[in-house]
């Protein structure tokens, strides 16, 4: 299983029945490929789609039906559309249930840098800073290092989100939550050690007598 | 409410107008009204819209253009050479959480001065912002935002000029159409008034001031 993959099961399990949930792009998106039999959740697309189904078939796809990265998608039965200012609504006035975001950096409270790396890269930070204000849970789906660089740190170096913190990290090689403001290691990946770990995380790191290999 | 060809309508346009335009990585984007701004090559534009669309298309084919010299948006990720334009410093990129754009402009188009919003509080979107405390709570005071014209796509419109949108091409058109001095709207389909059914109508027809009339 490669490291997306592995990351997308292991938050797919976060997933429950009746939650309305935000995929960011990239790994995140992925998650919604592994929605655990039985549970129904609802996918919101913040360009205005609540109930976001797959990618369609070749040639089936609606050029002003996507979501949020501009892929064409399909919309489930008992979807609803909306202007951008529901579609925020929903969002900072805490009904979306769970968002999943990609990171640049998080710090050793849970702190988020995800929209710009300044003087190099400034994609903006379109909804990011709204979800993580105002989503119910957040969790940061990422890669541990980026180009062998730790992307967990005690301090962030990029600049803020929002001055709420995440509330879970999952990686290839952790799960990490943030209990009391310390990031806190709760799974390790499969075959993981906790040396491997601590090798490639910056940050302050409390790790418990007993840390489980995650199941994806 | 009059309807007008594409070229007429964009003619009005002047230069270093501050346009809104509709649509969220050109999905639901009037892109006639954007090739004809090309065409007459409309320059110093100040745009306010979700992004600037990747090269090529929607916004995009203004960047590329090389006719804006302000956008007020969220997202300028996929299109590469508004990030170069920036860097370049021709181009001046006022980045707005999403959620924030999409409030200041319906603030705009509804009498409001502007909306409290915790989005943005404690990161560099502060700056310059005047912070409140309301019931415990930090927000920001965002301004309104208003424009000089509003580019709306819409799926359907009557003769009146009453607006429907489909699917994820509803965006910030019905938004912006509240928050222009002069609304101009492109229709998939115009259809004869009264098929669109009265609840199903988005932007009332008194908001519209041009529809452009198909080819």
């Amino acid at each position: 299983m490669n490291a997306p993959t592995l990351i997308a099961r292991r938050i797919a399990r976060e997933l429950r029945s009746g939650m309305l949930v935000n995929l960011g792009i990239g790994i995140p998106t992925l998650v919604a490929n592994y929605v655990p039999e039985r549970v129904k959740v609802f996918f919101q697309s913040e360009n205005g789609l609540i109930g976001t189904g797959a990618v369609p078939e070749e040639g089936m796809a609606e050029p002003l039906l996507t979501d949020a990265g501009g892929t064409p998608v399909t919309a489930l039965p008992g979807a609803s559309t909306f202007d951008s200012a529901v579609s925020f609504g929903l969002i900072r006035g805490g009904h979306v249930d769970l968002t999943v975001l990609g990171a640049l950096q998080v710090d050793q409270a849970g702190h988020l840098a995800n929209w710009m790396i300044p003087g190099r890269m400034v994609p903006g930070m379109g909804g990011a800073m709204d979800l993580v204000c105002g989503a119910r849970r957040v969790i940061v789906a990422m890669l541990h290092t980026a180009k062998g660089e730790p992307k967990i740190v005690p301090a962030l170096t990029l600049p803020l989100t929002a001055l709420r913190t995440v509330d879970l990290v999952v990686t290839e090689l952790a799960v990490i939550a943030f209990p009391d403001g310390r990031a806190t290691l709760l799974e390790r990946g499969p075959g993981i050690s906790l040396s491997d770990i601590k090798a490639a995380t910056a940050a302050e790191l409390i790790i418990p007598d007993d840390v489980p290999e995650m199941w994806p | 409410m009059q309807s007008i060809c594409v070229e007429d309508a964009v003619a009005q346009i002047p230069a270093g107008a501050t346009i809104a335009i509709g649509g969220f990585l050109a999905v639901g984007t009037p892109e006639r009204l954007v090739d004809e701004l090309v065409r007459q090559g409309k320059s110093h534009l100040t745009i306010i819209a979700n992004d600037t669309a990747r090269p090529g298309t929607g916004i995009g084919k203004l960047i590329t253009a090389r006719l804006v010299d302000r956008v007020i948006v969220s997202h300028i990720g996929l299109n590469p050479e508004t990030q170069q334009q920036m860097m370049a410093g021709t181009l001046a990129v006022e980045l707005v959480p999403q959620g924030t754009l999409a409030e200041r402009i319906r603030a705009g188009g509804y009498g409001l001065g502007g909306v409290l919003t915790p989005t943005g509080v404690g990161t560099r979107v502060e700056e310059g912002k005047q912070r409140l405390e309301v019931n415990g709570r930090v927000y920001l005071l965002e301004v309104a935002l208003q424009a000089d014209f509003a580019l709306i796509q819409a799926f359907a419109a009557d003769y009146l000029g009453n607006l429907t949108y489909v699917l994820t091409a509803r965006n910030f058109n019905p938004l912006i159409a509240m928050a222009a001095k002069t609304v101009i709207a492109c229709a998939k389909h115009i259809v004869p008034t009264g098929l669109i059914s009265p609840d199903h109508v988005v932007t009332p027809a008194p908001i519209v001031d041009y529809l452009v009339t198909n080819p």
